[in-house]
């Protein structure tokens, strides 16, 4: 975080809608969000399973699989052109290109009977207009950038000779090889184990640095968010409930939800060595979250809030500043803040 | 296998094909690996190598006839005997593996190309196309391979070429079945979304991601097909509908023969008997082996 972060927006995502609808009803799976990417930062967006972080970043990569699911309202301005208005072929020059995505299982998110270096090449083919021979020998440097030991080999290699954390890098080589404005990463960590996780965070913080990549970080776990964000929405039913810088966040969560999201955080040490006085429990947070077709009137936290009052159940609380870059939605910010020991 | 000296690398190596260069480096330790697939490979080549130099390998020309020899038991002039106009049986066969294996090959091309393309499209693309497709597949499937070849034959009349085309036609619903529930769950696999991801277009996914991962299946299905296409040529052949008269088809030789000659002449049946029987074997063989070749994972 003490890296010089450019000004300049990249991406600006302003009231991104996406509803599925189905026969069960209307999911809102995205209502309503907005934020904005600078040059070289990273936005974390997390959340519970089933919030819309997913659907957020497949509906700025418009890959929500339609029908059932359709964005309904919103743009994303990616340098200034509107995602969303594109047609179809132009769209698909935008993916890959300016903006990329990481998945979360590189276990199969590569195509088995095609050697790394063909995959990696191929989207610079497809974007780039190289030829097969540069493709190629630009898809080693790619490889050799992710720090895969031996690339040249590598590249002639399939994936099912790559372990996990070797294929999540050359995913990243190939999200990474056309030298896109946006890269969005899906859970790149949730796959591998926590020695290979430290290793690829590190390497798409260096190559953000090095790039200047604008990186959607979308994860559920909080420790990534802290050792990589420089700024985290936290959303919850499909809606932006909280967002500020990452320290700020994690020493004064103003809502609710983040304040049980950081007391459900088991630490080491956390019950064997504390005193009586100091013992703390893991905090649960009671309840599930609701079906996002069956919504409450008022705040979609309020059934499982400990501060919900009635105007918690009766009105959705609007998103404000409530601290200079620090912004929440709920009606009682200032009950709910309290500062974790 | 070499010698088994405890803590031989090389040895061991070797047994892992690290040695194996070249093309016959490569063929060499494959037929070590598959021995099956070897033997398949070498019959299905034997016959093959025998259709295109038919010419020089039958002693004597399949069509000629000569009264003296009819029915004429196996000898040193007539290796597989000759049949009741005296042609060399042994000559026959040589030539009939050409017809045989050029209407099998046809055959199954043909059938292939078409039922991939539905499969593919019909999987891919969904919604009403599959609908309607697959209906029309349903319907032809409908009827057994056998049945629907006669009848085709019977509308279009014995030749060549519609003995091909009566015989592929049948074969594309069981290639569009395989080929489109392969592509159905392939379509929902995570590197499907990432070539979206990267920006490529739905056909070019498709052709080049769906496409390949589905020929696996697709080669065990075509070379099973490969030796039913001879049978049913074979049985076409048999009941007068096949290649026509005086190309020579182990169907048809058989089935002439079947019924007047198997007790004072068995040679006429026996022979062109044991090629079916031998090239069917061979390519069931060859399938088996390839599908597990064709998988990456099961390489190297």
């Amino acid at each position: 975080m003490d890296q010089q972060v450019n000004t300049q927006d990249v991406l600006k995502v302003n009231g991104l809608t996406t509803y599925f609808f189905t026969r069960r009803g209307v999911v809102k799976a995205v209502d309503d969000v907005s934020f904005t990417v600078r040059a070289g930062e990273t936005l974390a967006i997390v959340g519970e399973s089933g919030c819309g972080k997913s659907i957020t970043a497949l509906s700025l990569m418009r890959l929500i699989p339609s029908p059932p699911g359709r964005t309904i309202a919103g743009t994303v301005m990616l340098d200034g052109t509107d995602l969303l208005q594109l047609s179809e072929p132009k769209m698909r020059q935008m993916r890959g290109n300016k903006i990329s995505m990481i998945f979360q299982e590189p276990m199969t998110a590569l195509n088995p009977l095609l050697t790394i270096g063909r995959q990696v090449a191929e989207t610079l083919i497809l974007h780039q207009n190289m030829s097969r021979q540069a493709a190629q020998a630009r898809a080693v440097e790619m490889l050799k950038f992710v720090k895969i030991p031996e690339a040249e080999q590598r590249a002639r290699e399939y994936p099912h000779q790559l372990s996990g954390g070797m294929r999540q890098r050359a995913m990243i080589a190939m999200a990474l090889a056309c030298n896109p404005r946006v890269l969005i990463c899906d859970e790149p960590t949730t796959a591998l184990d926590v020695t290979i996780q430290a290793q690829i965070l590190e390497l798409i913080v260096e190559l953000q640095r090095n790039f200047g990549t604008a990186v959607i970080l979308i994860t559920h776990d909080l420790g990534v968010v802290a050792e990589t964000a420089h700024r985290v929405i936290v959303m919850y039913a499909g809606r932006k409930v909280e967002e500020a810088s990452a320290e700020e966040l994690f020493h004064r969560p103003l809502h609710p939800y983040m304040n049980g999201l950081l007391g459900s955080i088991p630490r080491v040490g956390l019950t064997k060595r504390a005193t009586a006085s100091e013992h703390v429990a893991l905090q649960e947070i009671p309840g599930i979250v609701p079906a996002l077709n069956d919504l409450p009137i008022g705040c979609a936290f309020a059934p499982r809030c400990p501060n919900a009052g009635d105007k918690c159940r009766a009105a959705i609380p609007p998103f404000e500043e409530k601290l200079p870059g620090h912004f929440a939605a709920c009606w009682h910010s200032d009950v709910g803040a309290k500062v974790p020991t | 296998m070499s010698v088994t000296v405890p803590l031989d690398h090389n040895a061991e190596l070797r047994r892992a094909g690290a040695f194996a260069h070249g093309f016959f480096g490569q063929a060499r330790f494959l037929a070590r690996r598959y021995p099956l697939g070897a033997a398949g490979a070498i019959i299905l080549i034997f016959f093959i190598l025998c259709g295109i130099f038919a010419e020089w390998v039958a002693p004597m020309d399949p069509l000629t006839t000569n009264a003296k020899y009819s029915l004429a038991a196996p000898s040193a002039r007539n290796w597989m005997g000759a049949d009741m106009m005296g042609r060399d049986e042994f000559s026959r066969i040589v030539h009939g593996a050409r017809i045989s294996l050029m209407v099998a090959i046809s055959a199954t091309g043909l059938g292939a190309i078409f039922g991939v393309s539905i499969g593919l499209a019909s999987g891919y693309i969904g919604g009403w196309f599959d609908l309607v497709f697959q209906r029309v597949v349903d319907v032809l499937q409908s009827l057994p391979l056998l049945v629907m070849a006669l009848v085709i034959t019977a509308a279009l009349g014995p030749s060549l070429e519609n003995t091909i085309i009566a015989i592929a036609l049948p074969l594309i619903p069981s290639v569009s079945r395989v080929i489109r529930s392969n592509t159905l769950s392939l379509r929902e696999m995570p590197f499907v979304e990432a070539a979206q991801a990267a920006g490529m277009s739905e056909w070019r996914i498709a052709i080049r991601h769906v496409l390949p991962n589905t020929l696996a299946p697709l080669i065990v299905l075509a070379t099973a097909q490969l030796g039913s296409t001879i049978l049913t040529e074979a049985s076409l052949s048999f009941l007068g509908l096949g290649v026509p008269e005086p190309h020579p088809s182990w169907g048809r030789m058989l089935s002439e023969s079947a019924a007047e000659y198997v007790r004072t002449a068995p040679w006429l049946v026996i022979f062109p008997g044991l090629a079916i029987s031998l090239i069917v074997f061979g390519t069931n063989l060859l399938g088996d082996a390839m599908r597990d070749l064709l998988d990456p994972r099961q390489r190297s």
